[in-house]
């Protein structure tokens, strides 16, 4: 009986470690072959140096694309959390007709499928000549980021204490120095969670980006996607691991911040 | 003049000035919503009805040309048949390999839990392209697997993993095993330790426990789980583009295909309105499956 539940107890823990090795494969594998330097794919690497992190570097295209996805990036996160703010004021604070209806509108990006608003989103936009163009990529990111701010915010906003904006008036604060000294510092985590996100989503976004950039305005995982239709060389592993580090460095701030499960 | 809005008073207050505010709260945040959600999908609808994509801005005659093709063309009953498939194998193989991992997660007392959860779902946040990269390394001509296998003198030739539905399906598993993980996690709030302890005490084996007391419990979870990876899956395109090598058909690479490359756009917004029909009957049905579960 004892030797059943140990057994029982080493096959589990095996499985799950086998299953976190399925899960964490690709990552690892991009990681090694990283540091390979030849011009074509091939496991396990020869040597194992820089050369291709150098050759990222000096990649004119890749250098571009990052500081464009970068940029791109700041201004979906920074717009996505005022908006995201001034909409989950309104519905926290606020009881007014039609609410339903803009929480519905709030939530339903979450139930449509990214391809199929790509299309839309092109349609709508190459009309007015924004198709590669920066303000048609961050509209375009808008649509899918602003649910995850509202969502974020909400909670923070929620869990503030009136009472403590009322003593603020009671006192002679004017609303709008409750709103800046209170309210806002109040809801900071939520704001950078929701940020950190939509900046994260946008940087990592690739399905809707493929239709609405192409030269002018590419994305860093566009750029990566067109290169690896034609070549799978460890460059792009060099790219991936440099982007996944930034994903990682982002995620730690998220966690320690508020806490990843409540982030998402 | 957000400021107002703070003012705890403002909860039911009705007044003029009050609505301005709400108005001016309201406003930014819809009118990014609308031009970034609603009008794509009024302007996608209207699109898959005119005959060309000069047309599919508005002007012309409307016509049901786009979807004659798409419901009557054989080759795209082999495209939705594939993406069906392809969802179908996804999903059920992202939840058998993702229930192992969330079980765990929800009933460890390891003090590195909030590391492991992390470490399930972190992969969430790196592009699915980058991950999709990593899958042509492992999986390619010259990849990890067929090195191994040459290298061991267990064959010689080449395996093809990659180019076809296969490489595709199981990429696509790993991609979207993070959401797995995250909706049954939250779905497993009803898994109760001390439950199971009672049934063992009363005389329960392992098995028992397993099939009468944490699997009913769990099952909610895994069909949201389940539904989850299915509609991620039927409308991904990278993926399915990547590892498939342009010889996996499926409604997104088709729709990527129509938009980008043959510029068909109103037939593009044919195939995207099927993919969205198929995406909200399955969530219908999940829905009714769910209700029919809880009663």
């Amino acid at each position: 009986m004892q030797e059943n539940a140990l057994l029982a107890r080493i096959t589990w823990n095996t499985l799950i470690t086998l299953l976190y090795f399925f899960l964490l494969a690709p990552i690892i594998i991009v990681f090694i072959i990283s540091f390979d330097t030849r011009q074509y794919l091939a496991f396990p690497p020869e040597s194992f140096s820089l050369g291709s992190y150098v050759k990222v570097f000096h990649n004119a295209k890749f250098i571009s694309a990052f500081w464009r996805s970068l940029i791109i990036g700041g201004i979906v996160g920074v717009v996505a959390v005022s908006a995201g703010m001034l909409l989950s004021l309104s519905l926290v604070r606020y009881k007014f007709r039609g609410r339903a209806a803009v929480n519905f509108l709030i939530l339903a990006p979450f139930l449509v499928p990214h391809i199929v608003l790509a299309v839309g989103i092109m349609l709508v936009i190459a009309p007015l000549g924004l198709l590669d163009s920066y303000p048609g990529i961050v509209l375009a990111h808008l649509g899918i980021t602003i649910p995850y701010t509202v969502r974020t915010i909400t909670m923070s906003l929620m869990a503030v204490d009136t009472r403590v904006e009322e003593a603020a008036l009671v006192h002679g604060a004017s609303p709008r120095m409750v709103f800046w000294r209170i309210t806002l510092p109040l809801v900071r985590p939520g704001l950078i969670a929701g940020g950190v996100i939509a900046f994260l989503i946008s940087f990592d976004e690739a399905t809707i980006s493929l239709f609405i950039v192409s030269v002018k305005a590419s994305t860093l995982p566009t750029e990566i996607y067109h290169y690896l239709e034609y070549s799978t060389d460890p460059q792009i592993a060099a790219l991936s691991v440099i982007l996944i580090l930034i994903s990682v460095g982002v995620v730690v701030a998220v966690e320690k911040l508020i806490g990843l499960r409540r982030a998402l | 003049m957000s400021a107002a809005a703070t003012a705890p008073t403002a909860t039911s207050s009705t007044s003029a000035a009050s609505r301005g505010i709400l108005l001016m709260l309201l406003l930014p945040g819809l009118v990014a919503l609308v031009i970034t959600f609603l009008l794509p999908l009024i302007w996608l609808l209207r699109a898959s009805f005119t005959s060309s994509t000069m047309s599919a801005f508005g002007g012309g005659d409307l016509t049901t040309q786009s979807y004659s093709t798409v419901l009557f063309d054989p080759f795209y009953w082999r495209v939705t048949w594939n993406t069906l498939v392809l969802g179908f194998n996804v999903a059920i193989f992202a939840v058998v390999l993702s229930y192992p991992i969330a079980l765990f997660l929800a009933r460890t007392e390891s003090r590195f839990r909030g590391v492991l959860t992390a470490l399930a779902v972190a992969p969430l946040l790196t592009s699915s392209v980058v991950r999709t990269y990593g899958w042509m390394v492992i999986l390619g001509d010259r990849g990890v697997i067929n090195s191994t296998l040459q290298s061991l003198s267990v064959t010689s030739g080449v395996i093809k993993l990659t180019n076809n539905s296969f490489g595709a399906t199981v990429a696509l598993i790993e991609i979207l095993m993070p959401y797995a993980i995250l909706a049954m996690l939250s779905g497993f709030g009803r898994l109760n330790a001390q439950l199971e302890e009672a049934a063992a005490m009363l005389g329960a084996n392992r098995f028992k426990v397993f099939t009468r007391i944490i699997l009913p419990l769990s099952l909610p979870g895994v069909l949201t789980a389940a539904l989850l990876v299915f509609v991620l899956a039927i409308s991904s395109f990278v993926t399915p583009r990547l590892m498939g090598g342009g010889r996996v058909f499926v409604l997104g690479t088709e729709v990527f295909n129509e938009a980008t490359v043959t510029l068909n756009w109103p037939l593009a917004a044919a195939l995207s309105v099927m993919l969205l029909v198929l995406f909200s009957s399955i969530i219908l049905l999940y829905q009714r499956a769910l209700r029919a579960l809880e009663a």
